[in-house]
């Protein structure tokens, strides 16, 4: 073998290890027990990769890339290691958009470029350049919606139509690239409109729609990563990129059907359209008091929590922690009862919870735990709204009839802490509040949790 | 040359691949998944540093600079962030 031709098989050699290496840490992120040495695994096979691609023959720019991955590369660095775990989802959104992005600015420069690789990779870099640069500007407005940048939802007339005609316009163009030697203004215009699209289709889904919708773009990326793998003839991008595409799109299946809905209905309506005829309430919301709630707690055989994201808003989780694990040494038995889509993402409150110390073996998932509620002396609701509304079961008429919910209503009591008694951020009445068996205890989270830790304390 | 046929079974057994590692995955693990396999289409670094590499006009060459910049940030910033998502993940039966 000469030397350039050893070099390449060295380059190949590194990427199948590297491929071999995403695949098997994300099979250990897969399971709690494993999950912490996955993402090594995974840490180890980039670096592999990223590092002998600076031996690929012929090419040039080395400063440039260096300033361009050690400016991208600090700031992610700085930003990731500060970001709060409450704001986890945009982040990820941010990150995704990011990778879109670069796969989009590969697709340019292969297409400015104009070198001929034949009908099928031309297909493929404008396929994967239009994904890309979708995922890259809808992933920006995710971001920015969540991160409070902007209004959550912006709605215009006929925006639907005006997406279904952006993308047949990007369709056409999208052949006469592919097909003709096209210059590069048309290039241009392509990608211009290519990123209105994303923007276009991200700015009327509402902010409850959005964790479905980040699944979603990073499940395009990976796919567009993939798309310019076949035209760069990189097989670590194919796979990695495939592998994701893939991965992602089940994920975004298994969160839309947690929060009863399809993907088409999350992107093309908006939730709460039909909030309108949400259905009557009967009955009155009964306040208790913390040291009373506290009591009940102490002296029951079995306590179960039920944490929303107005837990994490109030940054009450240590101290509800707390207040978990001085009941357990009372010899209460408590758990934790998570929905999938309680916190902002699925698993995000599992996070949350951790970071807080909750081991993850007192956490439970709603089907595991869904049939311990009957023998639950206390439920404590503290945070979570829309999730334990029984009227999920009963109303058809209700826009959340056919969500899976935690039933806290069939415990012997039930003990509510909410900031005031307005509706969710639904804007439907939970029925749950008013029960019979249901005491509201009013008041900020965080605040409450410490009241409730006091009372069992002096007992 | 990974073309045609060869090209398309790569993608089949790919997706067959990720959908089974995805597949039997509690839900208190999605975040950090969806974390986890942004970082891994973090891969589309090498591609943008060979784009770049191989850029020659001003043009080719801004738009590398912004590709991987931008791929450089999303294998970064979803490595960071999912580590530290996984390392508060502890059984009680662990100690802290």
């Amino acid at each position: 073998m000469d030397n350039a031709s050893s070099l390449r098989w060295l380059i190949e050699a590194s990427y199948f290890i590297a491929a071999i290496l995403f695949i098997y840490g994300l099979k250990r992120m897969s399971s709690p027990v494993t999950a912490r040495g996955g993402i090594v695994w995974a840490g180890a096979g980039m670096l592999v990769a990223t590092l002998v691609t600076f031996l690929w023959p012929g090419m040039d720019n080395y400063v440039l890339m260096m300033v361009a991955i050690a400016l991208g590369g600090t700031l992610a660095w700085v930003s990731g290691k500060r970001v709060a775990m409450t704001d986890m989802p945009q982040m990820i959104a941010l990150y995704n958009g990011m990778g879109g992005g670069a796969a989009a600015a590969i697709a340019a420069v292969e297409l400015f470029g104009g070198e001929d690789h034949g009908l099928t990779f031309s297909v493929l870099a404008v396929l994967g350049g239009l994904i890309g640069s979708v995922s890259f500007s809808g992933s920006l407005i995710a971001f920015a919606k969540l991160q409070g940048l902007m209004k959550s939802t912006v709605r215009f007339g006929g925006q639907q139509v005006f997406n279904l005609v952006l993308l047949a316009v990007l369709l056409v163009l999208a052949t006469l690239i592919a097909t003709q030697d096209s210059g590069p203004a048309l290039i241009a215009i392509f990608f211009l409109l290519a990123l209105v699209l994303g923007v276009t289709m991200t700015l009327p889904i509402g902010g409850a729609d959005m964790p479905v919708v980040i699944s979603l773009y990073n499940a395009l990326t990976g796919l567009a990563v993939a798309f310019e793998g076949f035209v760069l003839q990189n097989a670590a991008m194919i796979i990695a990129g495939t592998v994701v595409g893939a991965a992602g799109t089940l994920l975004t299946q298994l969160m839309a059907k947690a929060m009863n809905r399809s993907l088409g209905n999350v992107l093309f309506s908006g939730f709460g359209d039909t909030a309108a005829v949400a259905s009557e309430v009967h009955g009155s919301m009964k306040p208790i008091e913390a040291s009373d709630a506290g009591v009940m707690m102490a002296f029951a055989n079995k306590v179960l929590i039920v944490p929303g994201y107005g837990m994490a808003v109030a940054q009450a989780q240590h101290k509800v922690w707390e207040l978990a694990q001085i009941l357990i040494e009372r010899g209460v038995d408590v758990k934790f009862a998570i929905h999938p889509v309680a916190g902002r993402m699925p698993g995000h409150m599992n996070v949350l919870l951790a970071e807080a110390g909750v081991p993850y073996d007192v956490i439970y998932d709603e089907n595991e735990i869904n049939a311990e509620f009957a023998t639950a002396d206390v439920a404590l609701v503290i945070g979570a709204n829309d999730v334990v509304n029984p009227v999920a079961r009963t109303d058809p008429a209700s826009p959340i009839y056919g969500m899976p919910i935690l039933n806290a209503d069939k415990a012997r009591n039930v003990i509510v802490i909410k900031r005031g008694q307005g509706a969710g951020f639904s804007g439907i009445e939970n029925g749950l509040f008013f029960l019979d068996q249901t005491r509201m205890l009013y008041g900020d989270g965080q605040a409450m949790a410490s009241e409730l830790i006091q009372a069992v304390k002096s007992l | 040359m990974i073309d045609g046929f060869i090209a398309l079974y790569i993608f089949m057994l790919a997706a067959f691949v990720g959908h089974e590692v995805i597949g039997r995955v509690p839900v208190i693990l999605h975040t950090p998944l969806m974390s986890g396999s942004n970082f891994v289409h973090g891969i589309v670094l090498v591609g943008a540093m060979v784009a770049l590499g191989r850029a020659e006009t001003g043009l080719e060459m801004t738009i590398g600079f912004i590709g991987v910049f931008l791929a450089a940030g999303n294998a970064v910033g979803g490595y960071v962030v999912t580590e530290r998502m996984l390392e508060m993940f502890k059984s009680s039966k662990e100690k802290r």
